[in-house]
């Protein structure tokens, strides 16, 4: 399946506390409702400019680092952001956005401006940005965390399989 | 483990996977230190569903004023060195100083780890990490810590497990060491290991029953980066808004102004913490401009600090005490900053909006730096209150 959205471009080293403020995320459990904040600290027009048609969240190196909270991938995945894509993420919220179903791309984000039309091929790692008319290569998720994904999340595998099954 | 904020999406996660048991209620524990006691009632519903899921599972639960969970899991005797230990929440690491190799995962890795006691790794490579030289007189672990953010940045370690060493490391107190491993995360390591020697065996006992088993490092490992500091040329550290990694020897910063100073927190709200801060204020005031709060780790330092009589010297100078738990750290409860206002903190995080204001200021320090800057009610040297 392809997906295809319009890249959001931030920096370096965006930390969950930006993804979802701490002040947040005990406010309440509705992710419908905690999306609105969703990257508030950077951009606080985040949720109003990607929820209508889906985006891409491109940053730069570090993405997802602090916190262990799930909030942060689950507000992205709410506020419609198709995929993030980093030069690297920090690994709690890596892990967090494979057992949640957000998939992540570690590319050379220098590629992608702000506002450049993207299209994304998971399953044979594809990579356009079809603005500039390039293609971006990215490595492959390891067949662990690519069958998580496959199966839509860590949830789901439990449930499909009663366990692991990797 | 999980806490507060992160217990009740692991909750869910189970429920969505048709699980209704953990898999050993023995080696479960849910931990209420995040917001609490409950500052507003979404909160008391969290609160609500995690005493269920212990009546329901055999969880243990520590409740309201029991202490932050990553003071708790170690002090309870939880874990013992040899250990491998998840935890749903991303100062996990801290237990690297018994030499568990723990570490901070989400709700769902929760989640999937209490139903069937299984998750699955990525090996990480190691970084050594070795203080040779000696503490200077007014410089603290929390300060080496601080250095190494510095100097190698918060993506400095990231997906690699550190190992620290060195005759600086042998001295600390167990208590100091969980300061450094507390910290792994904020350079991006998946866990701070130290070896256990006497004194880490001499912390288990009477913990519980669980004998330790530990692993240090063979002599002969091999490392994919070693880093070596001299201690003895390491002031008091002090980490600028917005950023952990943005440190500075602390007379580059002294002097700012602050209008809140915090102890406590599971990177510094230990028994010695108090002790220091306590010799410090001792005959002294906090600067009138200055509110001063002071959050022990868990209810036994609490307890401990009462008979030491560090809470009475300590309130006594004008403290505000709170409730054992994360106090003013997460941004939920006991002291949100104003608009504007700069905050000296002995936490581990400092960005924009981490204690619930954007446009507030962090600044992190050690229990000494920050017990010197509320007397004088500007970032302050502790050398000078140190004799």
């Amino acid at each position: 399946m392809e997906l295809q959205a319009k890249a959001f471009k931030y920096g370096d080293d965006i930390n969950t506390d930006y993804i979802i403020s701490g002040k947040y995320k005990f406010k309440s459990n509705d992710m419908e409702v905690m999306a609105h904040h969703a990257m508030e600290e950077l951009d606080p027009e985040y949720y109003n400019k990607v929820k209508p048609e889906g985006g891409f969240l491109v940053a730069g190196k570090n993405f997802g680092m602090g916190s262990s909270r799930e909030q942060a991938p689950l507000v992205l995945i709410h506020s419609n952001t198709k995929a993030v894509l980093a030069k690297s993420f920090a690994r709690i919220f890596y892990r967090n956005a494979i057992n949640t179903g957000l998939p992540v791309i570690e590319c050379d984000t220098d590629l992608i401006d702000d506002g450049d039309q993207l299209a994304v091929d998971l399953e044979a790692g594809v990579l356009r940005n079809t603005t500039k008319g390039t293609t971006i290569p990215f490595p492959p998720l390891p067949p662990v965390m690519a069958q998580l994904l496959a199966d839509g999340g860590l949830v789901e595998h439990f449930k499909k399989h009663g366990g692991f099954n990797l | 483990m999980g806490q507060d904020g992160t217990s009740p999406l692991a909750i869910r996660a189970l429920e969505r996977m048709g699980v209704s048991e953990v898999f050993d209620p023995a080696k479960v524990a849910v931990v209420m230190d995040h917001s609490s006691p409950s500052p507003i009632e979404g909160v008391s519903a969290l609160h609500t569903m995690m005493r269920e899921f212990g009546k329901r599972t055999g969880a243990t639960v520590y409740d309201v004023g029991e202490g932050v969970c990553h003071q708790l899991i170690p002090e309870k005797g939880h874990v013992v060195a040899g250990d491998l230990m998840v935890g749903c929440d991303s100062h996990t690491c801290t237990y690297g100083a018994i030499n568990v190799f723990s570490t901070g995962v989400g709700s769902t890795d929760g989640a999937a780890a209490m139903a069937s006691g299984k998750l699955w790794f990525k090996v990480p490579d190691t970084m050594k990490v070795t203080y040779n030289g000696e503490l200077q007189p007014g410089v603290f672990s929390k300060d080496l810590i601080l250095y190494l953010a510095g100097q190698i940045g918060a993506d400095g370690a990231t997906y690699e497990s550190i190992e620290f060493d060195g005759p600086v490391i042998d001295k600390l107190s167990v208590e100091a060491r969980m300061t450094i491993s507390n910290m792994a995360i904020e350079v991006g390591a998946k866990a701070g290991l130290m070896n256990a020697d006497a004194k880490t065996l001499a912390w288990f006992e009477g913990r519980g029953e669980k004998v330790p088993n530990p692993q240090n490092a063979d002599e002969d490992a091999i490392y994919a980066k070693t880093l070596d500091f001299d201690a003895s040329a390491i002031g008091p550290q002090v980490a600028k808004p917005h950023a952990v990694d943005n440190v500075s020897p602390i007379e580059d910063v002294e002097g700012t102004p602050i209008a809140e100073g915090v102890l406590g927190t599971c990177t510094n709200g230990r028994l010695e913490d108090f002790a220091v801060a306590a010799s410090i204020l001792k005959g002294r005031k906090v600067h009138p401009d200055v509110r001063f709060i002071v959050a022990p780790a868990s209810r036994q330092i609490l307890l401990d600090a009462i008979e030491a009589g560090y809470i009475q010297t300590l309130v006594e100078a004008g403290a505000a005490l709170v409730t054992a738990g994360c106090g003013p750290c997460v941004g939920t409860h006991n002291g949100v900053p104003s608009d504007g206002e700069n905050v000296i903190s002995t936490a581990n995080r400092n960005f924009k909006g981490r204690m619930g204001n954007s446009n507030a200021f962090i600044y992190l320090g050690s229990p000494a730096t920050v017990a010197a800057s509320v007397i004088e009610g500007k970032i302050t040297d502790p050398r000078k209150y140190l004799g």
